[in-house]
């Protein structure tokens, strides 16, 4: 799947990332974007929303999608500028219905203990965007501050 | 009386067990599963038993984690025990919010407050 177009981020522009199928491997490429996020002042929030919204894609590719085989990878693209980050995470799993998932903030659904990751990632970034399969994520989040100061400096 | 472990320091005030997360990052996924066994055997160890979980080193929480707590309430609860919270900051409050687990558990600003809540400062 081809970045979403109204990711507004051009394919050439993001960084290709092939990591074995463990939660050690991710925390590589997971480094990379925090730092460039710091580099490119995105404020603390934002910064946990991503690292939120990252682990929690990754371990339901190593868990759910590649099924812990170690055998597998995790396929990883990012692209960090001040006004957006965006990342996907692809796992080499059959996929799934990211639509069948329970919402797990129901009554009936609050105890149990599993099942938050999708809604999370949700919560947290700016667009989510699954692939027609179900293993591949996109993730979007959009620099507020950067949209702060532009506005700031607008008014000048 | 401490406990010192790789994920968690235990102590003792009365007859509360309070849990401090001895890594800021520790509920990642990787340490997860562990410190769910820690805190289960805690739990199993005395009936009616009561549980404070501190987080204040904590400022990264991964859903597995919310996932254990919601297993270690169920085995207090079964136990006729208490598990409280304290010293969430904002960023994980919010999280528990998101998800509507600030309904599930008991949450304190801070561990006298929560203290108190058992019966003991």
């Amino acid at each position: 799947m081809k970045v979403p177009h109204d990711f507004a981020v051009d394919e050439a522009d993001l960084i290709d990332v092939v990591v074995p199928n463990d939660l050690r491997s991710v925390k590589a490429p997971e480094t990379c974007i925090l730092d460039a996020l710091t580099r490119c002042g995105y404020e603390k929030d934002a910064i946990f929303a991503v690292k939120l919204a990252y682990e929690e894609a990754v371990t339901n590719a190593i868990k759910h999608g590649n099924c812990n085989d170690r055998s597998r990878h995790v396929h990883i693209r990012y692209h960090v500028d001040p006004r957006r980050v965006v990342i996907m995470v692809r796992d080499e799993g059959c996929g799934f219905a990211p639509e069948k998932v329970p919402d797990p903030t129901t009554d009936e659904n609050l105890e149990r203990p599993c099942g938050r990751g999708i809604m999370l990632m949700s919560a947290y970034m700016t667009k989510l965007r699954y692939s027609p399969t179900g293993n591949e994520v996109w993730m979007l989040k959009e620099n507020a501050a950067a949209g702060h100061r532009s506005a700031r400096k607008g008014s000048q | 009386m401490e406990q010192p472990s790789s994920h968690v320091k235990i102590k003792r005030t009365g007859d509360v067990s309070i849990v401090q997360f001895a890594d800021r990052k520790i509920l990642e996924e990787l340490s997860i599963h562990e410190i769910g066994e820690e805190l289960r055997a805690l739990a199993e160890a005395e009936p009616k038993v009561k549980l404070l979980l501190d987080f204040g080193n904590v400022d990264h929480l991964a859903s597995a984690a919310l996932g254990m707590l919601i297993t270690l309430h169920k085995k207090v609860q079964e136990r006729n025990g208490a598990l409280k919270l304290s010293n969430i900051n904002r960023q994980i409050y919010q999280v528990f919010k998101i998800t509507r687990l600030n309904r599930v558990f008991e949450i304190h600003d801070t561990a006298e407050k929560a203290l108190e809540s058992f019966g003991q400062a």
